[in-house]
């Protein structure tokens, strides 16, 4: 349920860029850039440069998992990571295990899903706020990196992969044609795979909300209380969403595996949780593309920095965190959406919400009775 | 005839209070019956056991001649039974076609949740209103969508808690014309104490006072029974 | 018998120890409903002031009692000025701003500090116990934690500002028509706790290595140890290291000192599941 104190979300007669972004229309045109990315980039950037790029594809997965649980399902998950890691251990151990590929690759994606469902059944049948969310989910994925650091010595593998602990698992066997195990994946491949796998997923979350279970999704965060009284079991969403969104985590994880050919127990750790919520943050909350906006944007700032001594990284995502959360709680998209819907406005000398009054018939002896009654909502919660 | 509705022996106690005693409450198929009492009479705590948002201390509710006492908050939704809160609870930041549709897709299919949600708008009066986003409506636009949502799924039993709180005098007019018409093919039990509002729908009144069921009968000779004056207005009985 | 004396110490420290670590963030969570992911930095700041003022001189359980409270809670009131009381109320976004300020934080530092641990050694020695030998150290933590929750009981039931605060964060509104200004006692709440998490710093400075970082280790301790000690904070605090605290150190002894902290870890999930208000949302209800 929601919290007591948060404040309702002011609300707004939808902008022409909400209206646009769920409209099937943006769905055609964010597809229409990926596919001319995909064909475009390889051929015109080499090799190293396609590798840079990747990382930004597969990090940009693992922001929209937390994306699409967070600003459609009302999930903050503080330990999207441990998905994340699970999905890249998973693929290391599976594919040092089994040598051809195509097995690891739908492991990463279940076992992390599996995990969720475990994790989940906890948090939403257990009937626990928000807050309690944050504590379980960060506490989750503590727990796996201090498990996982703690496997250094040569007893600890599963199977005949050796975790490796604080040491990480090196030299992870890439992705090969199913069926050839020396038919690898080289960075092009990796790349369109990456960049490909992104696309279905944006098409699927997108298919996804246009459809009841979506919808339900949806509901759910806006208002639990009405969708358990119209008869749908909330938790049961809720706990999809959660499981959904792990398994696209774990996908993630099993490309980042791909493309360092490493993982190692930092991949569980508070930074890298930080690091998606700060994304999403940025990139803002309510669409699909926001949370890769700002993985992108995020990304390309820590590297610039990461290329200087003067000035520390974490103080400078920190100070973002902040100043988001202060000032630009909405993030960069829907952000961008207000400015340039005020910005339009301002042209056209008309007010904003003129859609609204269109509405009143005048024939309507109703008064309007603005009235609402929305103390005696809070007191009554 | 197995009642719509019952429930036996109720009973709630919260610490030291004991908020229901002893109800024993019958409603028959498509039958309307107002619930009324005093601040304090217990008129909220009764609504909720029945929604399930409260559980008994002892006795049975039956729903059907099925016990329902205990159930989880989504099952009444689901067993037939719709509910509109006394505070409105609708998805106040999707569009008011949205609100219904999500109601009626439960158990209809896409296309035929397509025209339940317009044929229901219609209903109601809203269908103009269709593209609005609920929050920004007037409140008793607000409720009206909410009556909307409640009857989408076409619940055999509709319970609702003040649904004219708040409404001018031509809206509580129009809202009783409403609940009036869904009364053909629906039963309602509603939670009032706007007396004019409940002569406009109601054929008999069930009294609640501490808890109890004190008195049930037409509005009229509810309203002239010395005792139930004495109750809301302190007169001394003639 | 020697064993069972150690063994005794270890779990009196182990849960000293969290009540030690969570005391600040109890306040503040008690109190106001804030959730102070920078907590661990706060510590973090308490452990470098307190090096700092050994290194300039200052006796060493100066510089950990004096020192690094009274610096942490003065950076404390200013970040609550400038930050933290624009998002009062809003429990998720406070979450969020924290951790940016633990970020930014751990940045600060770093840029000033540098990455090297820093240290100082544990003072007074150790004793033994039949075979075993114990740090000294150990006993001064349990009776600061034994001091700490004695302190604040005191100033909860005997002390305007106890009173106050209790009054306030329960009814602001109430607090406000009172004639007492809420903002001010959330400040100065804010400034006690972020002090006794400066404390805690400095008295850890001596057991663990001094770096930017080293906040990370306790934040999770220190939030579920509050989240389960629930809406009580006194009762809730000790209640719930206790509980931690005991199966921590006893899962330690049976295995690693890693599994330990995941026995502690998973202690935790499976106490919200059966008790999702916390212990004193259940037990204890209504009391300090």
């Amino acid at each position: 349920m929601k919290v007591l104190n948060e404040p309702s979300a002011r609300l707004q007669s939808p902008g022409p860029l909400q209206r646009f972004s769920q409209s099937w229309k943006s769905a055609a045109l964010t597809l229409a850039i990926g596919l001319v990315l995909l064909f475009c980039l390889p051929r015109v950037l080499d090799d190293f440069t396609l590798v840079q790029a990747t990382i930004y594809v597969v990090m940009s997965i693992l922001a929209v998992s937390l994306g699409f649980i967070w600003g459609y399902g009302g999930i903050l998950c503080f330990g999207q990571s441990a998905f994340f890691g699970l999905g890249a251990y998973t693929y290391a151990i599976a594919v040092t295990n089994l040598g051809d590929s195509t097995v690891p690759f739908v492991l990463a994606i279940v076992v992390p899903a599996v995990f969720a469902a475990a994790l989940g059944y906890i948090i939403f049948y257990g009937r626990l706020s928000d807050v309690y969310m944050g504590v379980i989910t960060l506490t989750v994925t503590l727990i796996l990196f201090n498990l996982i650091n703690s496997t250094a010595g040569p007893e600890w593998k599963i199977g005949v992969a050796p975790l490796g602990g604080f040491n990480g698992i090196p030299n992870i066997a890439p992705l090969n044609m199913p069926g050839n195990v020396d038919d690898v994946i080289g960075p092009r491949g990796l790349f369109e795979l990456s960049l490909g796998m992104l696309l279905l997923v944006y098409l699927l979350l997108r298919a996804l909300l246009a459809v009841k279970l979506g919808r339900v999704i949806v509901a759910s965060k806006e208002n639990e209380q009405r969708v358990l009284l119209l008869g749908y079991d909330a938790r049961a969403y809720k706990l999809f969403t959660f499981v959904l969104g792990a398994a696209i985590a774990g996908l993630a994880g099993c490309l980042y595996a791909n493309w360092g050919a490493f993982t190692s127990p930092t991949i569980f750790g508070l930074a890298q949780s930080a690091q998606i919520i700060i994304w999403v943050i940025v990139g803002g909350l309510g669409t699909l593309v926001g949370p890769i906006v700002g993985c992108v944007a995020i990304q390309w700032l820590t590297s610039q920095i990461g290329t200087q001594q003067v000035i520390n990284s974490n103080l400078v995502l920190g100070a973002i965190l902040v100043i988001f959360v202060l000032l630009v709680p909405k993030g960069i998209v829907p952000g961008c959406g207000s400015v340039g819907a005020a910005m339009a406005a301002r042209m056209r000398r008309r007010p904003v919400v003129a859609d609204q009054h269109k509405l009143h018939k005048p024939s309507d002896e109703i008064e309007a009775n603005t009235l609402a009654i929305d103390s005696h909502r809070e007191t009554s919660q | 005839m197995t009642p719509l509705l019952e429930t036996r022996n109720l009973n709630v106690r919260f610490g030291g209070v004991h908020a229901t005693r002893d109800v024993n409450f019958s409603l028959a198929e498509a039958e309307l019956r107002c619930v009324i009492g005093p601040n304090g009479a217990g008129k909220s705590t009764f609504f909720k056991l029945l929604t399930g948002q409260v559980k008994p201390t002892s006795g049975h509710i039956l729903f059907r001649g099925q016990d329902i006492s205990g159930m989880r908050p989504h099952h009444p939704g689901r067993l037939g039974i719709g509910i509109k809160t006394q505070v409105p609870s609708l998805f106040n930041g999707l569009s008011v076609w949205e609100n219904v549709w999500l109601a009626a897709r439960r158990i209809n299919t896409p296309r035929q949740a397509e025209r339940v949600t317009r044929a229901t708008l219609e209903r109601v009066g809203m269908l103009a209103y269709r593209e609005a986003t609920v929050g920004l409506l007037a409140h008793g636009q607000r409720q009206w969508v909410e009556l909307a949502v409640v009857i989408a799924a076409d619940p055999p039993l509709i319970l609702l808690d003040e649904p004219a709180a708040g409404m001018s005098d031509a809206e509580v007019a129009r809202t009783a014309e409403l609940i009036r018409d869904i009364n053909r093919q629906h039963a309602l039990v509603v939670v009032e104490h706007d007396m004019s509002f409940i002569r406009m729908i109601a054929k008999k009144v069930t009294v609640l006072h501490q808890g109890a069921i004190i008195k049930e009968d037409t509005p009229d000779r509810v309203m002239s029974d010395p005792l139930i004056q004495q109750i809301y207005l302190g007169k001394k009985p003639q | 018998m020697d064993l069972a004396a150690v063994i005794l110490i270890q779990v009196l420290y182990a849960i000293a120890s969290l009540v030690v670590i969570s005391s600040g963030l109890a306040v503040i969570f008690g109190m106001m409903k804030v959730i102070n992911l920078a907590h661990g930095e706060f510590m973090m700041l308490g452990a470098y002031a307190t090096i700092e003022a050994i290194r300039v001189g200052i006796n060493l359980w100066i510089a950990i009692f004096v020192v690094a409270p009274l610096a942490v809670g003065v950076i404390g009131i200013v970040l609550e000025r400038i930050f933290i009381r624009h998002l009062y109320g809003r429990m998720v976004d406070t979450m969020l701003a924290t951790w940016g300020l633990s970020l930014l934080l751990i940045g600060v530092v770093t840029s000033i500090a540098g990455n090297t641990t820093a240290g100082v050694s544990a003072p007074l020695g150790n004793f033994t116990i039949g075979a075993y030998s114990v740090s000294a150290y150990t006993l001064v933590i349990i009776a600061v934690g034994v001091v700490l929750a004695l302190a604040l009981r005191w100033v909860l039931l005997h002390t305007s500002l106890g009173l106050i605060a209790r009054g306030t964060t329960q009814n602001p509104k109430m607090a406000d028509a009172l004639g007492i200004n809420p903002g001010v006692v959330y400040s100065v709440t804010f400034a006690v706790g972020a002090a006794l998490s400066g404390l805690a710093g400095g008295l850890l400075a001596p057991l663990t290595g001094v770096v930017p970082t080293m906040g990370g280790a306790f934040i999770a301790k220190a939030f579920i140890t509050v989240i389960a000690g629930g809406p009580a904070i006194l009762v809730g605090l000790i209640s719930a290291s206790a509980l931690f605290g005991t199966i921590n150190q006893i899962a330690t002894f049976v295995t690693t000192p890693v599994l330990g902290e995941v026995a502690l870890l998973v202690a935790a999930i499976i106490m919200l599941r059966l008790l999702p208000q916390g212990i004193t949302g259940r037990f204890f209800k209504r009391s300090l």
